[in-house]
């Protein structure tokens, strides 16, 4: 994804002057081709995300697209604040695009994890999330929503899906139709999701925006009210999403997600997917748990 | 003194006076407002947009205009003022100070109120909206200028530091920012020679008495070629008011309608 990241800036930048790149010392070697091309448009601001995010709000205010790029807890979380104020509150139409998404980045401990970053930005009136499962995904969906005018989320992982489809932003994809639940895909989960679905009856929905979220298409493919979400970020992140679009109807909700702990084991990401129940095999497990309950 | 520079003088001395009693009329009737501030920042704001910036109050958003931010939004009471008696909107509303649906708010909101270019109240973020404002403006070729106000307290935050260092890599001449140097949080972290700070950050500076028109006007016309400017002004919190006059009592205080009667009286 990060490769796709890079080639969509460039070819974007290319076409819409007001693109402008703000870098958290952060992809830099990966840009320098836009470096070149761009000099007045990319900026290795260094490593002040603060007033890098205030900063971006300063660009918007004058017309332009700022889009800011570092890992995800610290062009996230560290800079929050300023992502409320100064982007959300003023509605401004800025774009983060972070990598490192939850524990990508597993082997250098708590520090550089950030699986809470989708559920504080949630908080945020006004703010857009997206979560692309493959390379594919990101480009379609940076292209169709980074130029609208709220600020915008785009959570880059090390995971693609096998699995690629036609995203829309704002909208969910119906993979395939079943009746003993549905089952809520996100992002890079498409892949445990459809490997722990390949024997169930089971709806599987692929959410890609999660904010704004396509309560409709779910209220549509929802015939058990049964719903399992599989959510790449800390678990139970889209419960309040998931209950408000099926406000009126009675369902149960299974969310199957990252534990809300620090995880402060090393090795590598699938070590901590098995940890965190988050294999195929045992995300299976819960969803048939879950179905004959 | 010529005849014609001391009514000059005057007018203005009785000009500031007014605003002065605007706004403890405002807080007075809301129960709210940061008067001692906004008092501290008022000369400087005067000037500002009586003889610095380029603004038009009826086209606001131009963009040929210069950007002013008062990253100390808790000193909005002066901005108000200041806006309203330059046509920005009526002094009138300052009457609805902090209603429920009022546009002015104890903070400025940059999407309800004309003039005012950041929503600002949660402090260190007006300097680098500020710088980014400012190159913006060099990429698309806009030649005005950035001011940002900010106050000394704000000043220990890190962002501030941060867009030193960010102005002055990037020899962001056009922008400026002035410190309103009132002392107020010294009893928090002393910042010594906060000129000599930002001097030392790359940045032009130099250091006013921030209730000197003169001095205000003749340091804020001034930029350097290829530096940020930095103007410490060396204040006093709620100067005109003598029990205001750096009295942390009065900090977040609206004055009851006992007090309101002696403060107008002595602001008169």
């Amino acid at each position: 994804m990060r490769k796709q990241f890079v080639k969509t800036l460039e070819d974007l930048m290319e076409q819409d002057e007001r693109l402008v790149l703000l870098l958290g010392d952060i992809g830099v070697f990966g840009f320098a081709n836009a470096f070149k091309r761009y000099p007045e448009r990319i900026y290795n601001i260094g490593i002040c995300e603060q007033a890098m995010t205030s900063l971006a709000a300063g660009l918007a205010k004058e017309g332009l697209i700022p889009v800011l790029h570092s890992i995800a807890p610290f062009v996230i979380e560290r800079c929050l604040e300023q992502i409320k104020i100064d982007l959300c509150y003023q509605n401004l139409p800025a774009n983060i695009v972070s990598v490192g998404a939850s524990y990508d980045y597993v082997a250098v401990g708590c520090t550089h994890h950030c699986p809470a970053d989708v559920a504080v930005l949630q908080a945020l009136p006004g703010m857009e999330i997206v979560i692309p499962g493959t390379p594919g995904d990101f480009d379609r969906l940076f292209r169709a929503a980074y130029a609208n005018s709220h600020p915008t989320y785009f959570r880059l992982s090390e995971r693609s899906n096998q699995h690629s489809c036609n995203v829309e932003f704002g909208r969910a994809e119906v993979i395939q139709r079943g009746g003993l639940a549905t089952v809520i895909a996100v992002g890079p989960t498409l892949t445990w999701v459809l490997e722990a679905t390949q024997d169930l009856d089971v709806t599987v929905l692929y959410y890609t925006t999660v904010v704004p979220f396509d309560g409709g298409t779910l209220r549509e493919n929802c015939p058990s009210g049964k719903i399992a979400v599989v959510e790449p970020f800390y678990v139970g992140t889209l419960a309040h999403e998931v209950t408000s679009a099926m406000k009126d109807r009675s369902i149960r909700l299974l969310s199957v997600g990252v534990p809300r702990e620090f995880l402060t084991n090393y090795g590598h990401a699938v070590d901590h997917d098995l940890a965190c129940g988050l294999t195929p095999e045992q995300i299976k497990a819960r969803l048939e748990q879950f179905i004959h309950d | 003194m010529p005849t014609t520079e001391r009514i000059l003088r005057i007018t203005v001395k009785s000009i500031i006076s007014k605003l002065r009693r605007l706004i403890v009329k405002a807080s007075a009737s809301a129960g709210e407002g940061h008067v001692p501030s906004a008092f501290s920042v008022l000369d400087i704001l005067w000037v500002l947009y009586d003889r610095v910036l380029q603004v038009d109050p009826q086209n606001p958003r131009s963009d040929g205009r210069d950007r002013f931010i008062l990253s100390k939004g808790h000193g909005a009471l002066a901005l108000y003022a200041v806006l309203a008696e330059k046509g920005f909107f009526p002094a009138s509303e300052l009457e609805r100070f902090a209603a429920f649906d009022s546009p002015l708010g104890g903070h400025p909101d940059c999407n309800k109120v004309p003039g005012v270019e950041a929503s600002t109240g949660s402090l260190g973020h007006g300097l680098p909206m500020g710088i980014g404002m400012a190159l913006g403006m060099r990429i698309r070729k806009i030649d005005r200028r950035v001011i940002v106000l900010v106050g000394d307290g704000e000043c220990n935050e890190g962002s501030i530091w941060e867009s030193a260092l960010l102005a002055a890599h990037h020899r962001l001449s056009k922008l400026t920012c002035i410190v309103d140097y009132n002392h107020s949080t010294d009893r928090a972290l002393l910042l010594g020679d906060i000129a000599a700070k930002f001097a030392a950050f790359g940045w032009a500076a130099a250091i006013i008495n921030g209730h000197d028109h003169e001095a205000i006007c003749n340091a804020l016309i001034r930029t350097d070629s290829d530096r940020p400017t930095a103007i410490v002004a060396e204040t006093v919190k709620g100067f005109g008011c003598k029990q205001m006059e750096n009295n942390p009592a009065w900090h977040h205080r609206a004055p009851t309608q006992d007090e309101l009667a002696a403060i107008l009286e002595e602001l008169a």
